[in-house]
């Protein structure tokens, strides 16, 4: 690998920091400069970026700077997923670097993404000169202005003098709180102005304090109800994932015996690999112990989740018979789409910690005896509606992905595209690690698991990354695949080839009468010959024989390989609760 | 007051005074659909701090949502809800009233009963301001329409908390 760009430790970042403030601290210097200083003094070794005319003086700069690894891909939009695939992977911050207008635009979907799902990445993008901004000057845009929606914060840097404040305060705001992208964008002529490089120690942004620390008598309060239940159900999602409390959540979950089932975000954050208390995904596509569990249960411990209305199904009759209590760093996410009987701000790791440790403190917990009932009921409806496939003929998606996480032993960083694949992968790879399944959840951004990968790949140069796409998907930043060769990156891409778009088609077979509008994708390229054209590796399976030997020996080879298998095509995803619909009313195979 | 779209609620809102920022809040309300019914943005005594003073209605919940939205940009410094609060509230309106032999008078003594005052005298009509809460703006406007109201200027409401623990008549005579 040509890439040696692993997340470097907090003491190896901590020396670079003190290194490159002697060196550079205090001096005069172009902006262009400033912002390389910037970078190495948030431990940046790795930026996702596409040059052009109005960030051409930070190439300059980047080309003369060796402890930033740049990696060129070859769509914007595949910097921007890269970066937050990076950022899911390593655990720390996504950078990306574009040029101005076209550079800049092609970032916005990446952007939104990282927003739904809470991803901290922070964005730069070139800017014509300020003397030309509001002229509609050569590749122009208010990308400030496109992106104020989809961003947590962005800045518009005016003067030179701005730039290293601003720089330290965006990576600050994308990583703390509720994480989340941060856009700056500079104008060509602030990047070749001199200002002096201070060297900032610390970042503090007035009125910006995010809440970590949870009131503790709101943790009574969950206390006492804990003591009061008999069904309680641990709901987990991205929040579990983000700020590391996947270990406080088993812990919980072990002391007070109750099951747990997350958001597709939170997958990971439970190990799969728990008989007992593991009750897979919940929500439109998720099991059926799971689903029926949120309609049984007396109390829901809801941890870093926000209920979209993919979990929900209909708001009004979600989890009907429980108090809910709902722990979130971000208090816009509590009471915004279900009522909640004990709302807890706080940073979901630090919570956990306050809660088991008040549960310890008093001695309390509850053993599998004490559940008996309620844990019995969630192994019959495991035991009457199991996740299920029947592999005839023709090559099952499921089946892929099963074989798929067998002979990774599960424990493979997994992409997905958006779509069927994505649901299958949710259902049949089953997660122990946090930080391993990365998805577009929120936005649901088709093209994401390609470049995610390549990122996550780049973070963690350890782990064996594979991306599960579909024929659609794949294809929506397939140009990736030059970058991947190029940086000599062994992701394994996976394509479920169905040759529809999957998920549309499953809903037109079911809601629209089978009127397969525009979903059907007859032509497509010929994949493996594709993948060579890159100077990738690429196999394909067309019978179920073929799908282990294939995945063998594509897992096996040290470099980029894809991999196609040639599906059943009219195979849905199942269950599914249909949009709207209460999400204990499911419909099964 | 509570109508179809629930109750009215006064917002006073300190921001960063930087560009963008009321780009920011503005955006806020229309990308979620949340109501802005008046707005008013100035300087504070602070030039680094604007005040924004916004009138919106909704339910209880979308009150709770739109505050908490506001309290998670950035640049927001503080959210006050001014609703259920003793506070002073005033807007200051300009009216063009059309004002011939008949109606002079009679929109006179509107202007005096109100404590407005003629601004611009000119041959078919009066420029009349007058500043009040809400129901006295209303109450102004509606009964100059029969005189014939040509053009209507507002900023929109401003607002300020009362002093705290001070006794119930001082309040009072302020209005």
């Amino acid at each position: 690998m040509t890439v040696a760009s692993t997340a470097p430790s907090e003491a190896a970042q901590g020396r670079k920091q003190q290194g490159n403030k002697l060196e550079a601290v205090g001096k005069e210097m172009k902006g262009a400069r400033i912002f390389i200083e910037c970078l190495k003094a948030e431990g940046v070794d790795t930026i996702f970026g596409y040059p052009g005319g109005a960030v051409i003086d930070i190439y300059d700069e980047l080309a003369k700077e060796e402890s930033i690894c740049h990696i060129l891909v070859r769509h914007e939009q595949g910097a921007v997923h890269a970066a937050d695939g990076f950022a899911r992977a390593s655990g720390g911050v996504g950078v990306c670097l574009v040029t101005s207008g076209p550079g800049a635009t092609n970032t916005v979907t990446g952007i939104a993404s990282a927003y739904m799902d809470s991803i901290p990445i922070v964005v730069f993008t070139g800017q014509v000169p300020t003397p030309l901004i509001g002229n509609d000057a050569f590749q122009e845009v208010d990308i400030v202005g496109i992106t104020r929606p989809c961003t947590k914060h962005n800045y518009l840097v005016t003067r030179v003098e701005d730039l290293e404040r601003v720089i330290r305060e965006a990576f600050y705001i994308a990583r703390s709180g509720r994480p989340g992208p941060v856009l700056v964008d500079l104008p060509k002529d602030v990047l070749n102005a001199i200002a002096k490089y201070k060297g900032l120690d610390s970042v503090k942004v007035r009125a910006y304090q995010p809440t970590y620390r949870p009131n503790v008598k709101q943790i009574r309060r969950v206390v006492e109800l804990i003591k009061e239940s008999e069904r309680p159900l641990i709901l987990a999602g991205g929040g579990v994932v983000l700020s590391g409390a996947s270990g406080e959540l088993r812990k919980l979950a072990r002391r007070i015996t109750a099951p747990v089932t997350t958001t597709l975000m939170g997958l990971g954050a439970y190990p799969g690999s728990d008989e007992k208390l593991w009750l897979g995904m919940l929500g439109m596509h998720g099991t059926y112990r799971a689903n029926m569990s949120t309609g049984a249960c007396d109390l829901m411990i809801a941890v870093g989740v926000r209920f979209d209305d993919r979990v929900t199904g209909k708001t009004d009759a979600f989890a009907k018979q429980a108090k809910i209590v709902h722990i979130d760093i971000d208090p816009t996410s509590i009471r915004k789409n279900v009522p909640v009987t004990i709302p807890v701000v706080g940073d979901c790791k630090r919570t956990l910690e306050a809660l088991n440790r008040m549960l310890e403190e008093e001695g309390l917990q509850w053993d599998e005896s004490e559940r008996e009932e309620w844990l019995s009921q969630i192994q019959q409806w495991k035991a009457t509606r199991p996740l299920a496939y029947d592999q005839k003929d023709i090559i099952k998606p499921q089946y892929v992905i099963e074989k798929l996480w067998e002979l990774t032993r599960g424990e493979a960083i997994i992409t997905t595209e958006v779509g069927q694949n994505q649901m299958w992968a949710a259902q049949y790879y089953h997660f122990n690690e946090p930080n391993c399944f990365i998805t577009s959840g929120g936005l649901g951004a088709m093209g994401f698991g390609f470049p995610a990968a390549i990122g996550a790949q780049v973070a963690r140069p350890d782990k064996l990354v594979v991306d599960i796409a579909g024929d659609g998907s794949i294809q929506m930043n397939i140009q990736e695949f030059a970058t991947a060769v190029q940086y000599c990156l062994p992701v394994k891409v996976v394509i479920l080839n169905n040759q529809y778009l999957g998920m549309v088609r499953q809903w037109q077979e079911l809601f629209y009468d089978k009127c397969y509008s525009c979903t059907c994708m007859e032509h497509a390229p010929d994949f493996v010959k594709l993948a060579e054209a890159y100077g990738a590796v690429g196999l394909r399976a067309t019978k179920p024989e073929e799908v282990v030997p294939v995945l063998e020996k594509g897992l096996s080879i040290n470099k980029t390989v894809l991999m196609e298998f040639q599906v059943e095509p009219e195979e849905k995803v199942y269950p599914m609760v249909p949009a709207g619909a209460p999400i204990t009313d499911m419909l099964l195979v | 007051m509570s109508g179809r779209n629930g109750h009215r609620h006064v917002l006073s809102l300190l921001v960063d005074n930087e560009p963008g920022v009321l780009a920011r809040v503005v955006g806020l309300f229309s990308g979620r659909g949340f109501n802005i019914e008046s707005l008013c943005v100035a300087e504070t005594i602070d030039p680094s701090t604007s005040r924004i003073t916004l009138v919106t209605s909704g339910h209880k919940g979308i009150i709770e949502q739109i505050k908490k939205q506001l309290n998670k940009l950035i640049n927001v410094l503080k959210v006050h809800d001014h609703t259920g609060t003793q506070y002073v509230e005033r807007e200051l309106v300009l009216v063009r009233v059309k004002a011939d032999a008949g109606s002079r008078a009679e929109l006179l003594r509107m202007v005096d009963i109100f404590r407005a005052r003629v601004v611009d005298v000119g041959t078919s009509s009066y420029m009349v301001e007058v500043t009040g809460d809400e129901g006295k703006i209303e109450a102004f406007l509606n009964l100059l329409k029969p005189i014939g109201v040509m053009e209507v200027a507002r900023t929109g409401s401003i607002a300020m908390a009362r002093e705290k623990n001070k006794g119930k008549e001082a309040r009072n005579g302020q209005n």
